[in-house]
């Protein structure tokens, strides 16, 4: 891990369609908060196209916290994506 | 000071009992939630059920539901547990424990710990289907509901 870097977690369907369950990525230029990280990550290509698209019930903490679309992100920032929790 | 655990392996009810009350003759009531993998889903049968979870925030987002029942009642001790993996009909999935001095605070805790559980806990439940399918379980808006019922 870079001082610049990002580590990326994905879990359930959201894991299937993005194919891959984390990933560690250098801090996109000018993603200062979930909902441009959101928007960066919809840009990546068909599955991530897929998993974000507008519309789709995605869940987001940022290290080990629930988070919204406002939420700060920041370098060294563990940021994970899920669908709604169906525990219990 | 609450007991929470995510684990494979089934729990053992009685034991668990057995340790949130040991030595203790200040409880007056444990309120207790099992739930269990049900056979069906939406009228089709079902063969198995995979929970996938996060770990690392499950046992955090836990931990901060007990907290929580913690400052709402006067809870003499919690347990939350929640088994992870491939299980099966029958099988139980979470228990609910909470020990107070009177039943009132022990069952609507118990109540609470289990609604926020299935709404502020990070797990996943997949289903697989008598025919070899599978489908991830949406989250169901009862759920929220019940959920919210606590909140203000």
């Amino acid at each position: 891990m870079s001082a610049r870097s990002l580590h990326l977690l994905y879990f359930a369907w959201l894991r299937e369609r993005v194919g891959r369950s984390e990933e560690t990525l250098d801090l996109p230029e000018g993603v200062a908060t979930v909902a441009f990280l959101t928007e960066w990550l919809r840009g990546r290509g068909d599955g991530f196209a897929a998993a974000f698209a507008p519309g789709v019930p995605v869940r987001c903490a940022v290290n080990q916290e629930f988070a919204g679309p406002d939420t700060p992100i920041a370098a060294g920032d563990e940021v994970a994506f899920f669908p709604p929790v169906t525990g219990g | 000071m609450a007991r929470v655990r995510v684990q494979t392996e089934a729990f053992d009810l009685g034991g668990e009992f057995a340790a949130l009350t040991a030595g203790r003759t200040d409880i007056g009531g444990v309120g207790c939630f099992v739930g269990t993998v049900r056979d069906s889903a939406d009228g089709r049968p079902i063969t198995a059920m995979t929970l996938e979870h996060y770990p690392g925030m499950t046992e955090r987002a836990m931990a901060a539901i007990a907290a929580q029942a913690e400052s709402r009642w006067d809870l003499l001790g919690c347990t939350l547990m929640h088994r992870i993996g491939e299980l099966h009909p029958g099988a139980p999935i979470v228990l609910v424990l909470a020990a107070a001095a009177h039943r009132q605070a022990a069952l609507d805790a118990t109540e609470f710990l289990i609604d926020w559980l299935k709404t502020r806990a990070p797990f996943w439940k997949k289903e697989r289907f008598a025919d070899g399918t599978e489908k991830w379980v949406a989250a169901r808006t009862e759920d929220d509901q019940a959920a919210a019922r606590w909140t203000g």
